[in-house]
């Protein structure tokens, strides 16, 4: 079976639409026995109090906010390099999803912070360069928009997101080395204690949970562009007639 | 190689040619600066204090609003069509114009440094450091962001595009430029800041006019 063997709409829609409802299946139940785990079973913090729950939500959006990136770069990069066509749409609809979890990983940190450091924002190099990680799928998904003949806009946001993979550890090391220079990383490093197993089994599922949901999601919105594609496929032979 | 020098003094003849348009980039910088006195307090110390990142920043925006010339006028005319099938190498043409690019916008940005430099009451230990990182630095911002402008040829009115798409790809060189001015200022060894950023732009070298000519090539399919 051939690499190319799913990039038939019909076929990969078929086989999608198996995995769809059990990924999202997964996805419901990791996240309720997660959930139950994390807001309820898990400690509170000797330190941190019940605000260490916050990081069950958190934590596994970040890993998600790079997860999702490193996906988009690597669909964008079997797009240009073997033309198949599904890669496209696969980057294209995890852009969206990337987003959300990045936009969820900076705003459940700032719930966090404003209890545990004093306050909402801190020019830290971590948060930096979430926030910047946020800026470049806002590009991705812009350009994306901008670019009216879709072949196009493909191309062109398939060689955006190569540029941003290549320059993601640049922007990381750069911040890292900023911040160290302006302000010693003392308070706001979280090598604490290493995390206890009753913490860690939460998060693992979470992380786990939210894996799911991003296999789901995407699904569905490849089958979306399938779908919108077809739709606009047959318009176009309706009005020929 | 001829003919690529042949590009960029046509590029350079243009922009000479075309008078005022050049200079905007640098009345922009000149300007930018100036406001930042007016909007955070004449304080000299404060000034000082924040002189490299300011003067750094509005040279970023200065380099990024001109980046449109790069390619958006041949673009238009079909001159860059031209250029594409007289058979010098995409790669090879599309740097050509970028060092016609850096030799606009990047060398005055460089020499009106130091007066806004001095306006911004700069310690004069930085000046050399300032200088430096403006010559190494400068032409990153106009390698990255020939991509950005080669990415937004197709799009109308893309500015505001163009500003999300290269913004964040300029921080690094931001950081480092800085950071080697504010060592300099404090009395401290700048040079290992001048060789990250000297890492960056032999980097952009090579890389950059390769991805902003594949994303020429597909404007002009």
């Amino acid at each position: 079976m051939s690499m190319h063997y799913f990039a038939n709409p019909t076929r990969f829609t078929r086989l999608a639409g198996r995995i769809q409802p059990w990924a999202g299946g997964l996805s419901a139940v990791l996240l309720a026995v997660g959930l139950y785990l994390a807001l309820v079973a898990a400690p509170a913090d000797y330190q941190q109090g019940d605000t260490v729950r916050i990081m069950f939500v958190h934590v596994p959006s970040a890993w998600m906010a790079m997860f999702c990136y490193s996906f988009l770069a690597v669909a964008s990069a079997v797009a240009l390099i073997w033309k198949h066509p599904l890669a496209d749409l696969a980057a294209k609809a995890s852009a969206p999803i990337g987003a959300g979890f990045t936009f969820l990983a900076l705003v459940t940190g700032s719930l966090w912070g404003k209890p545990m450091w004093g306050t909402w924002w801190v020019w830290d190099a971590r948060l930096t360069s979430v926030l910047i990680l946020l800026f470049l799928y806002l590009g991705y998904m812009a350009l994306w928009q901008a670019i009216e003949d879709s072949q196009k806009a493909a191309k062109a946001a398939a060689v955006l997101a190569l540029v941003g993979a290549v320059n993601v550890p640049i922007i990381k090391f750069s911040v890292d080395w900023w911040n160290t220079l302006h302000q010693p990383a003392s308070v706001l490093r979280m090598d604490g204690p290493a995390i206890h197993p009753s913490m860690l089994w939460p998060l693992l599922i979470m992380a786990l949970a939210f894996q799911a949901y991003f296999v789901a999601l995407l699904l569905a919105r490849i089958r979306m562009e399938l779908n919108l594609r077809r739709i606009r496929a047959l318009r176009l032979a309706e009005r020929a007639s | 190689m001829k003919r690529l020098i042949a590009v960029t003094t046509r590029d350079l003849r243009l922009a000479v040619r075309q008078g005022g348009a050049t200079f905007l980039a640098l009345v922009f910088f000149v300007l930018t600066v100036t406001l930042f006195p007016l909007g955070i307090g004449p304080e000299p110390t404060v000034l000082a204090r924040v002189a490299p990142g300011v003067l750094w920043v509005a040279a970023l925006l200065a380099a990024m609003l001109s980046l449109d010339r790069l390619f958006q006028a041949d673009f238009e005319d079909g001159s860059l069509e031209q250029l594409a099938l007289s058979g010098l190498p995409m790669g090879g043409m599309v740097f050509a114009k970028i060092v016609a690019h850096w030799l606009t916008t990047g060398l005055p940005l460089l020499l009106a440094s130091p007066i806004l430099a001095v306006l911004l009451n700069m310690n004069e230990e930085g000046f050399a450091a300032l200088m430096l990182t403006m010559l190494i630095g400068t032409p990153a911002l106009s390698l990255i962001g020939a991509i950005g402008a080669a990415l937004t040829l197709t799009v109308r009115r893309g500015g505001v595009l163009l500003s999300l798409l290269v913004l964040p790809l300029y921080i690094p060189v931001l950081i480092f430029g800085v950071s080697a001015i504010d060592a300099a200022v404090h009395g401290l060894n700048a040079k290992p800041h001048l060789l990250l950023l000297g890492a960056l732009t032999l980097a952009c070298l090579p890389l950059c006019p390769w991805a902003a000519s594949a994303a020429v090539k597909l404007s002009l399919e």
